[in-house]
C-alpha cells in the first residue's frame, strides 16, 4: 500500500521511511484515542443498562458528546503536585504507563499487511511492552509520597507480575500451535473457518489468557490497585487533571489491546468464521476488518460485563488464583498440546 | 461427593457464568430511570417540603402566636416574637424559620392549632445569597398565598385521618 510513496518520494529512503512511519502512527493512534474515549462512554452506558439505569444521556444525542465534555473538563483542571513528592517521577509516571500501552500497537495487524511494524518477534515485543506498563503504576505510587498510593502500587506490582507469568504461558500455547511469533502469521495459521481457530484446541488457555488480561489491566474484579473501599484510589490518589486522565487513557488502551490480542491469537483475527463452508460466498462481501472489529467488540463488552457483575477479589484470592490455579493449568495444557502435536505429526 | 461437584463447578466458573447471565438479562430489561427535570415522581399529599404560613379565606392570617411550633421544633429552627395588633388581636411580629437548621420533621405543622404553619410540596428551592434560606413572616405568607389552593386540597384529603 505504501509502495507508491516509496517509489515516488524525492527524499532519501531512510527519511521517507521515518515520515511514512510517522504518518502510520498518526493513523493508528488517532482512532485509537477516539476508541478509548468512546469506550469510556460505552462502559458507563453498558454498566448503567445492567443496573437498570440509562447512563449519561445529556451531552449530545444519546450522550455521545460526553467523552468530549469529560476531556475538556480534565484539560482545564489544575494539576496538583504534592509538596513532598518527587515532582519529576510524579509527572513522568503517567507517561510511562501510557507510552508502552500505545507502543504495543505497533505490531498489531488489522488485516493482511495492515501493520506499522511487521516484525518477526511480535509476540515477544508485546509481552515486553505490556510488562513495562507496570513501571508507570509503581513509580506513580512511589513518587506520590502517600501511603495509599504506595499500597496500591505494591498490590498492583505483585498482581501484574503474577499474572504476567500465566499470560506468558498461555502465549506459549499459541506459539506451539502456530510455530511463529509474528502476529500476522499466527492469524493466517488459523485460516479455514471457525473450527480452525485456536480457541478450540487451546480453550483453557484462551479463558486463562483473557482472565489474566483483565487482571493485567487492573480491571474489576481484579482492581485492588485502585480499591476505593480500602485505599481510596490506590496509586493515583494524588493525581488530578490531565495526569490523572493519562492513567485512564493507558488503562483503556491496554484493555483494547488485550481484547485485540485475544481476537488475533484465539479467534482468528480478521478471518471470516465461515471459511470453507457454503456460507463463505454469501458473506464474501463483508470486509475482513469488520470481522476483526466484531470480535474485538465482543471482548471489549466482556470487560464491561465483568465489571458490572463481579465483586472485587480479596487480595489473597487473587494471588491464589494466579499462582495455584492458572499457572498449573497452563503448564498442564502446554504439555497436552505438545503431546498432541507430536502424535499428529508422527 | 459434594466437594468434588463444588471443585468442578468452581473450575468451570459456574457461579460466575450464572452471575453474568443475570446481569446480561438486566441489560435488556426496561430501565426505571426518571429523567428528573422533565419527568417527576408523584408526591404524596403529605409531602413535607418548604414551609408556608396560611391565611383564612377572608385574608386574615391564621397564626395567633401561640408558639407551640417554636416549642416543639426539635432543631430550634423557629423564632417567634409576638405583640398586640391595633385591633387588639394577638399576632406575631416576627416569625422566622431557618431552613438550614430545619429537619423537615413536620412537628410544627402537627402542633399548630389553627393550621397556620404548613409544609408545602415545594422541594426544589435554593438560595443564591446568604440569608435566602432564612425565611421570615413575609416570605412564608407569600409562599402560602401562592400555594393556598393546593394546600387546602391536600389538607382536605388528609382530613379523615387527623
Amino acid at each position: 500500500m505504501w509502495d507508491i510513496v516509496y517509489d515516488n518520494s524525492p527524499l532519501p529512503y531512510e527519511l521517507t521511511f521515518v515520515l511514512v512511519t510517522l504518518v502510520q502512527i498518526v493513523i493508528l493512534v488517532g482512532p485509537l484515542m477516539g476508541a478509548v474515549a468512546y469506550y469510556t462512554l460505552a462502559e458507563r452506558k453498558v454498566i448503567g443498562y445492567m443496573q437498570l439505569r440509562i447512563g449519561p444521556n445529556r451531552v449530545g444525542f444519546f450522550g455521545l458528546g460526553q467523552p468530549l465534555a469529560d476531556a475538556f473538563k480534565l484539560m482545564f483542571k489544575e494539576i496538583v503536585i504534592p509538596s513532598n513528592s518527587n515532582a519529576f517521577l510524579f509527572v513522568i509516571a503517567p507517561i510511562l504507563s501510557l507510552a508502552p500501552a500505545l507502543a504495543a500497537w505497533a505490531v498489531v495487524p488489522f488485516a493482511e499487511g495492515w501493520v506499522v511494524s511487521d516484525i518477526n518477534a511480535g509476540l515477544l515485543y508485546i509481552l515486553a511492552m505490556t510488562s513495562v506498563g507496570v513501571y508507570g503504576v509503581i513509580i506513580a505510587g512511589w513518587a506520590s509520597n502517600s501511603k495509599y498510593a504506595f499500597l496500591g502500587a505494591m498490590r498492583s506490582a505483585a498482581q501484574i507480575i503474577s499474572y504476567e507469568i500465566a499470560m506468558g504461558f498461555t502465549l506459549v500455547g499459541v506459539l506451539m500451535m502456530s510455530n511463529s511469533l509474528n502476529l500476522s502469521e499466527i492469524v493466517n495459521g488459523q485460516s479455514g473457518g471457525i473450527l480452525h481457530w485456536y480457541f478450540l484446541p487451546l480453550f483453557p488457555l484462551f479463558v486463562i489468557y483473557f482472565i489474566s488480561g483483565v487482571a493485567e489491566t487492573n480491571r474489576a474484579p481484579f482492581d485492588v490497585a485502585e480499591g476505593e473501599s480500602e485505599i481510596v484510589a490506590g496509586f493515583h490518589v494524588e493525581y488530578s487533571g490531565m495526569l490523572f486522565s493519562t492513567f485512564f487513557l493507558a488503562e483503556y488502551a491496554n484493555m483494547i489491546l488485550i481484547g485485540m490480542l485475544a481476537t488475533l491469537m484465539f479467534m482468528g483475527g480478521w478471518l471470516s468464521p465461515f471459511q470453507g463452508t457454503p456460507l463463505e460466498a454469501m458473506f464474501a462481501f463483508v470486509p475482513s476488518i469488520f470481522w476483526l472489529f466484531g470480535k474485538l467488540s465482543f471482548f471489549l463488552l466482556l470487560f464491561l460485563w465483568f465489571r458490572a457483575t463481579f465483586p472485587r477479589y480479596r487480595y489473597d484470592q487473587i494471588m491464589r488464583l494466579g499462582w495455584k490455579v492458572f499457572i498449573p493449568i497452563t503448564l498442564v495444557w502446554i504439555v497436552v498440546v505438545g503431546v498432541a502435536k507430536l502424535m499428529l505429526t508422527a | 461427593m459434594s466437594a468434588a461437584v463444588n471443585y468442578v463447578k468452581s473450575l468451570f466458573l459456574w457461579e460466575l457464568l450464572k452471575g453474568m447471565r443475570l446481569t446480561g438479562r438486566f441489560f435488556f430489561e426496561r430501565k426505571i430511570c426518571i429523567q428528573y427535570p422533565e419527568e417527576k415522581t408523584p408526591l404524596s399529599h403529605r409531602f413535607r417540603g418548604q414551609h408556608a404560613l396560611r391565611r383564612y379565606a377572608n385574608g386574615e392570617e391564621r397564626c395567633i402566636a401561640c408558639k407551640l411550633c417554636e416549642a416543639t421544633c426539635p432543631a430550634l429552627a423557629i423564632t417567634i416574637e409576638l405583640g398586640e395588633r391595633e385591633d387588639g388581636t394577638r399576632r406575631t411580629t416576627r416569625y422566622d424559620i431557618d431552613l438550614t437548621k430545619c429537619i423537615f420533621c413536620g412537628y410544627c405543622e402537627e402542633s399548630c392549632p389553627v393550621d397556620s404553619i404548613v409544609e408545602t410540596p415545594i422541594f426544589e428551592y435554593h438560595g443564591e445569597q446568604r440569608g435566602d434560606l432564612l425565611m421570615n413572616k413575609e416570605k412564608l405568607l407569600a409562599v402560602g398565598d401562592k400555594m393556598e389552593q393546593q394546600l387546602a386540597e391536600d389538607r382536605a384529603k388528609d382530613a379523615a385521618y387527623r
